[in-house]
């Protein structure tokens, strides 16, 4: 009768040997991404603390600190709060899985803001004052990060014509060339994913929150554990995402990614906590004049080429 | 997959279901006993839902098949009742002093006379009916949750008089008219004489004014004549479309419309569609539907779900091949996308659940209008995906709002805080049909996915790709914090959920297991009917890749699972107060504050009324679309002149 492209086009590495493939590097990921996070936490702690001029923790003290959790006694505000955590770290570790097995990267999207909504879901269970804040600011911050995310994506495509992550990484275009604005939109929202200051408003890895600990505020033990999990998943998500725009060169791809993160930890030691709607205005106005002007100039060359 | 001619509508399945309604409609209108409107209702509705499904089965595969009617009498006789209609709207205008709905009126039976007896004789087509798979689905749609809808309705109105007495009992008139809406409906569905869908419309229109000014308030009068007169503005295109066709000899017959294109159709479709945007309550016209829900709740769901707003998409995607590619689409779907825009932040700031539900109605209408403006096969597919999965979520939240206004006592937001321990039941009905509304892998969200992948292969797509990021964030925002609010655990409270009927909960239920059944069966859908359509159109299909599929149906299957977990979470922990600051508070959340006195922990949701309040916005939307609609008339004038 009739055939559609996906029924018989095989891209990236999603058939035969490819699909196995991509279940291993969804598996390398589940495995390997709370080491590789929780060792970036350690390195995290160590550059903020020189920054400082503190010496700083062991390097594996987030592990220690997680390890520790685990053994607390499990208090509870209420029951159903754990049931939201464990969907929040299902989810995160599922679109990370997805992103690392080459899969749809909208769908990848979609699938990291359902975890989120889970965390904020959790939040609001507690029925308790902090975290009841720290939910509504997260939410915030999700409707202020989730438009430039899709907006990158919906970039690459055009310039890659594909929107698996497999395909992208594999494109010999230097990407950052023709989504400078649209990477520079995600690095200015990336404070906010990794929970940095001045954009740490719904809960924050320093001590000095205004909110307790904001979306955390009522979870201990074990539950607050896997929060942490969840965030070094989420982390190594983040920075695989930032490795896209450089893809065409795994080198300079690596080099970037640390570049940002030190970056990242420089603004996070340098600016004091903003209010919710500067971060909410600014992140907005960053997409639309960088995301809109980027995407502009994309479909004015798209059509040249055509 | 041939087209075919088929004698014998009179018997036929698409006959029983414009007809079957109305006759349950008269029958209504007789019968004043409780119960047994109860049973004729509910016998009603399961025939006309079990026919629906029937038609599904019998026309699956059969393509398109016409029905050959004589115009007469069918043609005279709802020419008859079209003037009926008039002189009623007429009667009303004067009693209620609404000089606008007249002078609307008057202009439209003239305009109609005029196409009667001056310039459509001897035009009269054969094919008048017609059966293809988007009629299907709307018929199942009208079929299934529309009697559904009326099913819940037999016992919400039974509460509703009793919780209003100082209301006129006048159900025997609401449930002809909520049958009338569904007759006409299928007639909509299944008319391919643009005349007569022209009289279905307007039985529509006609029949939602009714159901809004239902309680005969003064507020409800005032509301259910912006509604009247809004759709009858609308309507006044439509007439004008009749005559254009009948003055260039365009020939009424919606399949050789569509086929023939050109300006001879560009300009029909145009005004068809500004009829389509009334109807479907865009900027600048989507404060008739806000009004609209001073009616009761079942009648919201049925304007928001199955009909009504529907009509006005269901034209608007029909003529979508002939808008692609000109300047009068782009003008449609940039309406629709900055209503879909400004409606979704609106939704933010308000706390009434009825209008939070109404506006997320007119943006998710706002999306399948952008797309049917772009009208490539691509953003068809995802309007027809709209279209079905927002019926499905919008009906069940809904009701289930009804439900709840009648236990608790308020459609406010912040008074369903903990509504998961006051009914638990409800609250994880509402809590399924916003994931629906919003969250992957629900239908609503596998079609924005669609409309992003559409826009983006569309010339000057970019704009919508990016109106729709910005709005699907706005979406996230006031679909979770509403979801906050029921999932909330405030101090133990008393179960308020026994006194739900058992009708009520049989059509909660049902319309649940919907919202995760139509996400199941989607690839199916859109393989047997959806795809075998665009392809008879376009040539052309679009479909998800079959991973996605599989992995999207992962994704709902751990969501079914992971709430096992409670189970295990009950056990083992110590449950201590929340975290006050250090405050000592008692188990009822109350702490002694300020200079000695008792004060209780309240929350409350962020409503952001400074950036996102209704006035504030619509003063935006209302204005742009109206220059929208302006280029779009210019567009198509000028279009008309050069030709």
């Amino acid at each position: 009768m009739y055939n559609t492209p996906s029924d018989h086009v095989c891209r990236g590495r999603r058939c035969g040997v490819g699909a196995l493939m991509s279940i291993i590097y969804a598996l390398l990921f589940l495995l390997l991404a709370p080491v590789a996070g929780g060792l970036i936490a350690g390195i995290d702690r160590r550059i903020t603390a020189r920054m400082q001029g503190r010496v700083g923790p062991p390097i594996l003290q987030p592990f220690y600190d997680v390890g520790k959790l685990f053994e607390k006694e499990k208090v509870v505000v209420t029951n159903s709060q754990n049931f939201y955590v464990l969907c929040y770290l299902v989810f995160i570790a599922l679109s990370g899985a997805m992103f690392f097995g080459g899969g749809d990267l909208l769908l990848v999207i979609f699938a990291f803001t359902l975890a989120h909504v889970f965390l904020v879901l959790g939040a609001y269970a507690s029925n308790s004052p902090y975290s009841h804040v720290g939910a509504e600011r997260e939410l915030i911050q999700l409707m202020a990060c989730e438009p430039i995310i899709i907006l990158a994506a919906v970039g690459m495509y055009m310039v890659t014509k594909s929107f698996y992550v497999a395909d992208i990484a594999a494109t010999k275009i230097p990407l950052i060339v023709f989504i400078p604005g649209l990477f520079a939109g995600f690095v200015y929202i990336l404070t906010m994913k990794l929970r940095k200051s001045p954009f740490d408003l719904s809960t924050s890895h320093h001590a000095h929150q205004e909110l307790v600990k904001g979306v955390t505020t009522e979870f201990s033990g074990s539950t607050l554990g896997s929060i942490e999990i969840a965030h070094w998943y989420e982390a190594i998500f983040l920075l695989g995402f930032v490795y896209l725009f450089f893809s065409w060169s795994p080198v300079i791809a690596v080099i970037a990614i640390i570049i940002i993160y030190v970056f990242e930890i420089l603004i996070d030691n340098t600016f004091a906590r903003v209010k919710w709607p500067l971060a909410l205005k600014s992140s907005w106005l960053v997409t639309a004049v960088l995301g809109i002007l980027n995407l502009a100039v994309l479909y004015i060359i798209g059509g040249f080429l055509k | 997959m041939s087209n075919g001619i088929l004698e014998g509508f009179w018997l036929d399945l698409v006959f029983f279901l414009i007809l079957f309604p109305f006759i349950a409609a008269i029958v209504l209108l007789l019968i004043k006993a409780d119960n047994v409107r109860s049973a004729v209702v509910g016998v009603s509705a399961l025939l006309i839902a079990a026919v629906s499904v029937w038609l599904l089965v019998a026309y699956a595969t059969s393509g398109t098949v016409f029905f050959p009617v004589s115009p007469e009498p069918l043609g005279e006789l709802m020419f008859l009742i079209g003037m009926g209609i008039a002189v009623f709207i007429l009667y009303m205008g004067f009693r209620y002093k609404n000089y606008i709905a007249i002078a609307l009126t008057l202009i439209q039976s003239a305009m109609l006379v005029y196409f009667e007896f001056g310039i459509s004789h001897g035009a009269a087509p054969e094919n008048n009916f017609f059966v293809d798979q988007f009629s299907i689905i709307m018929a199942l749609i009208i079929g299934i949750i529309g009697s559904l809808i009326c099913v819940y309705a037999v016992s919400y109105m039974k509460d509703f008089h009793h919780h209003h007495p100082e209301l006129k009992d006048r159900r025997r008139t609401f449930f002809f008219i909520m049958f009338v809406f569904l007759a006409a409906m299928f007639g909509l569905v299944f008319a391919n004489n643009l005349g007569w869908l022209f009289f279905f419309w307007e039985v529509t229109t006609l029949s939602s004014f009714l159901l809004i000014g239902y309680t005969g308030t003064d507020e409800a009068i005032k509301n259910s004549f912006l509604a009247l007169n809004m759709n009858l503005l609308g309507g006044l295109a439509f007439a004008g479309a009749l005559i254009w066709l009948a003055l260039t000899g365009g020939g009424m017959e919606l399949d050789k419309l569509i086929a023939t294109g050109g300006i001879i159709a560009l300009v029909p479709a145009v005004l068809i569609s500004f009829a389509g945007i009334t109807k479907a309550a865009q900027f600048p016209f989507s404060s008739w539907l806000v009004g609209a829900m001073i009616a009761p709740t079942p009648v919201s769901a049925l304007l928001h779900s199955s009909t009504m707003v529907k009509a006005g998409v269901y034209v608007m995607v029909r003529f979508a091949p002939v808008l692609q590619g000109t300047t009068p689409g782009y003008m449609i779907a940039l309406v629709g996308g900055f209503t879909f825009l400004l409606a979704s932040a609106i939704a933010i700031s308000q706390s009434n659940a009825k209008k939070v539900l109404a506006y997320s109605t007119i943006a998710n209408l706002g999306l399948i209008v952008a797309c049917a403006g772009i009208g490539t096969y691509e953003a068809i597919w995802a309007a027809i995906l709209l279209i079905i999965f927002h019926a499905v979520s919008k009906s069940l939240l809904f009701l289930c709002v009804g439900t709840v206004e009648h236990q608790v006592g308020s459609r406010d937001i912040e008074d369903m805080n903990g509504l998961i321990t006051r009914m638990p039941k409800v609250a994880v009905m509402m809590l399924i049909g916003m994931a629906g509304m919003f969250l992957a892998p629900f239908g609503m969200l596998i079609s924005k996915w669609a409309a992003i992948r559409a826009f983006i292969d569309a010339p000057f797509g970019v704009i919508f790709v990016i109106i729709l990021a910005f709005g699907s964030a706005l979406t996230v925002f006031f679909w979770a914090k509403w979801m906050g609010r029921l999932i909330s655990v405030p101090p133990p409270v008393e179960n308020a959920e026994r006194r739900v009927s058992r009708t009520e909960w049989l059509v909660l239920s049902f319309l649940a297991g919907l919202v995760v059944l139509a996400t199941v069966l989607f690839p199916l859908i859109s393989s047997y009917l959806v795809e075998p359509w665009l392809f008879a159109i376009y040539g052309q299909v679009t479909r998800l890749a079959q991973e996605n599929v599989a992995i999207m149906l992962i994704m709902l299957f751990l969501l079914m699972v992971l709430p096992v977990s409670m189970l295990h979470y009950r056990k083992n922990q110590r449950q201590l107060k929340p975290y006050m600051g250090g405050m000592t508070t008692t188990s009822r959340m109350h702490f002694t504050g300020a200079i000695g006195i008792d004060r209780e922990v309240t929350l409350g949701n962020y409503y952001l009324e400074n950036y996102f309040g209704e006035h504030k916005l619509s003063k935006i939307g209302v204005p742009l679309c109206i220059i929208l609609l302006a280029i779009m008339f210019a567009g198509v004038a000028v279009a008309g002149l050069v030709h």
